[in-house]
């Protein structure tokens, strides 16, 4: 039976077996290909979407479990890439290879949504579990604070 | 010492930088114009005529559109260095192209573009010279052909965003090729008298600027290899084999799998390449079915060599390799043995480092296919070169038949150097005469992976009745991935035994020493139980860590602070007094920059109780490409449970032209942290012929609480452009573990530092 679930603001019909992990199927069978597999054991943080507007790691969360539920993956973070922290990541050039990203800003986002003025501490403490193999944190902390203080200019 | 463009072609003679003595052509096509190599032959050819015969398939660097559009087409991987962005900067530099105009097109392996290597922080090292004169051939041609469309004398014109403007008249470049006729050929020399813009000119080289593939990377829109999709394709997941090598399929039990829906079945692998011994892939509707049936599917294995092979295996190995005279002498002064007999005393010391994983954190994965003919491997990849002939012997069919479909990388550091992950995709699509993507499983990458190999070294240094050094010797043993997979790469020793340049590097370094020996062994039983691979900066990663070990040891022996007894012995005299243009300046321009990160870090000054700050340098890859980096880090020991806190790295780099400044820092940021994070968090063990951490639940790389405050300085100066992707990953180790000894008082004389090795070292 297909499960039935929102994502990214439309009505989807997922029909799959319950345990598929959400991240296999936003990837292979709706195409949302910017949710990246990086661990599999929900450790990397490469998978992270939005639960009902909460960060969750689509890797090890089964479709089974989403019927009714509202998922927010990258693609849907804003109409054109301009949320406020993919701004910031561009004008503080954070990417490198930028595989981790899609994670990272959707962790992200989830923090500031409940925290709009995060210390240091609470940025660390959030994105903790978001690897950045590239290790662009120094970057990744300062887009998150320019974001929070609503001052996206480009530093370069 | 070798270099790192000749490649696979023994009978092109190539200079250091890969490239034969061919000139440029400007080819008019109806396209627009193309900027190309052409061989030197052709040069005597009319161009038009070499055009009309088809004689024009050259290497092409850029071309430009009757709309003014520029495209420069790009042989490198993008994997988080911007790299289209730096060359293609070089290029518009030279052209006087708008950077607007400016695009990017990373190209499929062809022939035509020359060879596909991205690693060895070679990238604009190798390009700067060439890409500024294929820009400057372009701007003369411009400026020639829109003088005559002008009406003017092309004395009269100059070229600028990506116009030509002379007496108050101007017309784009896009017209020119229009309307003119920019047919031309440059010989070597005609290329060697053009004129490149000295330093001050220059208005986008050096100057800050975008990087054009980062919003693609944040939102989503970036793909990767892994999200690559081709019609009618089904998925793949690999059951590993137990040894790396020599591991035979016996037997498959897929009973158990029947009964999942989407799976189809699954194939052992029969390679003529050899590369993937022992495989079965698992084949399926989907990655997730094939990942379900994977975990009910039992293959009977006949396991290779190495089976039992633990990592204390591959050190006592190495330790047993050093103890006899094997190997190559990288480095043979006169007189070694004798300055080590008078010597007055002998400091003698030995490090030893871990197995590292790559752990790029986009799993290794490829489409293959048959198309129209011909092979093609959808897949990011840093060395296509060196894969293609392999894909062709595992196909039975010779390598032009292969293409390889470029993608962005999610993350390379040396591990994409390898392409042995595409061989099955292909093997697959061959067996099944359908397209097939095959998915490593995190654990299946990390078991796959070509790892930094184990290290040992010895090293010691002679002194005199003055405390002067009058000798020093350094032996390394390693797994050497240059013989396991580029053996046409290896360097002859002045023993005529040959070395991996890239297991030793470092070793040969620019301090003065007296009589100097430098010796490399291959661990063969490394060699034999895995494929030991190139892992960001590869033996400097180890040598760097023994040798700024040593030099503090070495210091303290003596009764010197470390930055003086470093300063004393580089002096840029004698063989290390650098040559024109890579290193000019030599050894001098190393104590430059320890000078200046020793004055920005309060070198000398007190600090609390248990923290210590530490020094190291290195000149990065290669003697003949010096990158010139000092690092000073600043640590706290917990001296109850041994625990390192890195607090602040400070680095110091002197690479040369800087062409793309906020690349070049995010480089070496990473880089930096990099080398703490192998330092202080990574490092695995062999287990039974494999490696024991395949997860993020054991292996553990620096997350974002432990970064240390960073500080990062370039040295200004017009120097060649060399390279800055691996160079500070290996002076921050030692800088680490020399920060310790300062802080407490305890030697670690292994990575990783374990809090355990740092109790240990203070009992």
């Amino acid at each position: 039976m297909a499960i039935e679930l929102t994502i990214n603001g439309k009505a989807v019909a997922l029909d799959v077996p319950g345990d598929t992990p959400l991240l296999w199927a936003v990837r292979d069978e709706l195409g949302l290909k910017g949710t990246k597999f990086g661990c599999g054991i929900g450790m990397c943080g490469a998978c992270t979407v939005h639960i009902d507007g909460v960060a969750q790691r689509s890797c090890i969360t089964t479709v089974a479990a989403l019927n009714g539920k509202d998922v927010t993956t990258i693609e849907g973070l804003s109409e054109a890439g301009e949320h406020p922290l993919q701004q910031a990541w561009v004008a503080v050039q954070t990417p490198q290879c930028g595989y981790c990203q899609s994670g990272q800003i959707m962790q992200a986002a989830s923090l500031l949504a409940t925290n709009a003025a995060p210390t240091d501490e609470d940025i660390d403490e959030a994105m903790n579990g978001n690897l950045c193999r590239c290790m662009a944190y120094t970057r990744i902390k300062k887009a998150i604070k320019l974001a929070a203080a609503g001052e996206v200019e480009a530093n370069v | 010492m070798s270099n790192p463009s000749v490649q696979q072609t023994p009978d092109r003679t190539e200079d250091a930088k890969g490239i034969t003595r061919r000139g440029f052509m400007i080819g008019a096509t109806s396209a627009g114009f193309t900027l190309a190599f052409i061989p030197s032959a052709l040069l005597t050819a009319t161009p038009a005529q070499a055009m009309a015969e088809n004689l024009f398939e050259p290497t092409i660097w850029y071309s430009i559109a009757p709309t003014g559009e520029i495209s420069v087409n790009i042989t490198k991987a993008e994997m988080g260095q911007h790299v289209g962005t730096a060359l293609a900067r070089i290029v518009a530099e030279e052209l006087e192209a708008d950077w607007a105009d400016i695009r990017i097109n990373h190209v499929d392996t062809e022939a035509k573009y020359g060879l596909f290597v991205t690693g060895g922080s070679w990238s604009v090292w190798q390009n700067f010279d060439l890409l500024s004169r294929a820009g400057a051939a372009g701007r003369a041609s411009l400026i020639e052909e829109g003088a005559k469309l002008l009406g003017e004398k092309p004395s009269a014109c100059k070229a600028e965003n990506s116009y030509v403007i002379g007496n108050g008249k101007r017309i784009s470049f896009g017209d020119i090729v229009a309307k003119g006729d920019l047919t031309r050929a440059y010989s070597d020399e005609q290329l060697a008298a053009l004129p490149i813009k000295p330093r001050q000119d220059r208005k986008l080289v050096g100057m800050q600027t975008m990087a054009t593939d980062i919003p693609a990377k944040t939102n989503g829109t970036a793909v990767y290899g892994i999200d690559a999709t081709y019609p009618g394709m089904v998925y793949a997941k690999p059951m590993m084999p137990p040894t790396r090598h020599g591991s035979v399929v016996k037997g498959v039990d897929d009973s158990a799998a029947k009964s999942i829906a989407g799976y189809q079945q699954t194939l052992v692998l029969d390679d003529p390449s050899d590369t993937v011994p022992g495989w079965a892939l698992v084949i399926a509707d989907s990655y997730h079915a094939a990942q379900r049936a994977a975990r009910v599917i039992k293959v009977d294995w006949q396991a290779g060599p190495g089976a039992q092979v633990s990592e204390a295996d591959l050190l006592q190995r190495g330790a047993e390799l050093l103890e006899g005279t094997s190997g190559s002498l990288v480095v043979e002064n006169e007189h070694v043995d004798h300055m080590f007999q008078a010597a007055n005393s002998v400091l003698q010391a030995s490090y030893t480092t871990n197995t590292v994983l790559h752990f790029q954190l986009e799993p290794v994965n490829a489409i293959g296919l048959e198309k129209d003919g011909r092979w093609e491997l959808h897949t990011g990849n840093q060395w296509q070169s060196l894969i293609l002939p392999t894909l062709g012997q595992a196909l039975g069919v010779a390598p032009e038949k292969v293409v390889m479909r470029t993608y962005t990388l999610g993350g390379g550091f040396g591990r994409r150097l390898n392409g042995d992950y595409g061989v099955p995709a292909l093997l697959a699509a061959k067996a099944l005469g359908k397209p097939v993507k095959v998915v490593f499983s995190r654990e299946d990458d990390s078991r796959f992976d070509s790892p930094r190999s184990a290290s040992v070294q010895n090293l010691s240094m002679a002194f005199d009745a003055d405390d002067q050094v009058i000798g020093m010797q350094h032996a390394a043993a390693a797994g050497w991935p240059t013989a396991a997979m580029a053996p046409f790469f290896l360097g002859p020793g002045a023993n005529g035994e040959k070395f991996d340049p890239f297991s030793i590097n470092g070793a040969n370094h620019w301090y003065d020493v007296g009589a100097h020996r430098v010796r490399a062994v291959m661990n063969d039983l490394a060699n034999e139980t895995f494929r030991p691979g190139w892992l960001r900066s590869v033996g400097p990663g180890w040598t760097n860590w023994a040798l700024e070990s040593f030099m503090d040891e070495a210091a303290h022996k003596v009764g010197i602070d470390p930055v003086a007894f470093r300063l004393q012995h580089l002096t840029g005299k004698g063989a290390n007094a650098g040559t024109a243009p890579n290193s000019v300046g030599g050894a001098k321009r190393l104590a430059a920059v320890l000078q200046r990160v020793a004055e920005k870090s309060g070198w000398g000054t007190e600090l609390p109780e248990a923290e210590g700050l530490g020094v190291a340098v290195t000149f990065g890859q290669e003697r003949d490409m010096p990158t010139w980096t000092a690092v000073i880090a600043h640590v706290h020991v917990n001296r109850d449970n041994g625990k390192v806190t890195l607090k602040k790295l400070n680095v110091v780099i002197d690479a040369g032209t800087i062409v793309h400044p906020d690349g070049a820092l995010a480089q070496t940021e990473g880089a930096a942290l990099w080398g703490a994070s192998m330092a202080l968090h990574e490092g695995t063990e062999f287990v039974n012929g494999q490696v024991r951490d395949v997860n993020l639940n054991s292996y553990t790389p620096m997350r974002m609480a432990d970064v240390p405050d960073m500080e990062i300085e370039f040295v200004d100066n017009g120097d060649q452009a060399v390279g800055l992707g691996e160079p500070a990953t290996t002076a921050v180790g030692p800088a680490i573990g020399n920060a310790v000894f300062n802080a407490v008082g305890a030697r670690v004389r292994h990575l990783p530092i374990t809090p355990e090795a740092v109790k240990a070292a203070l009992a």
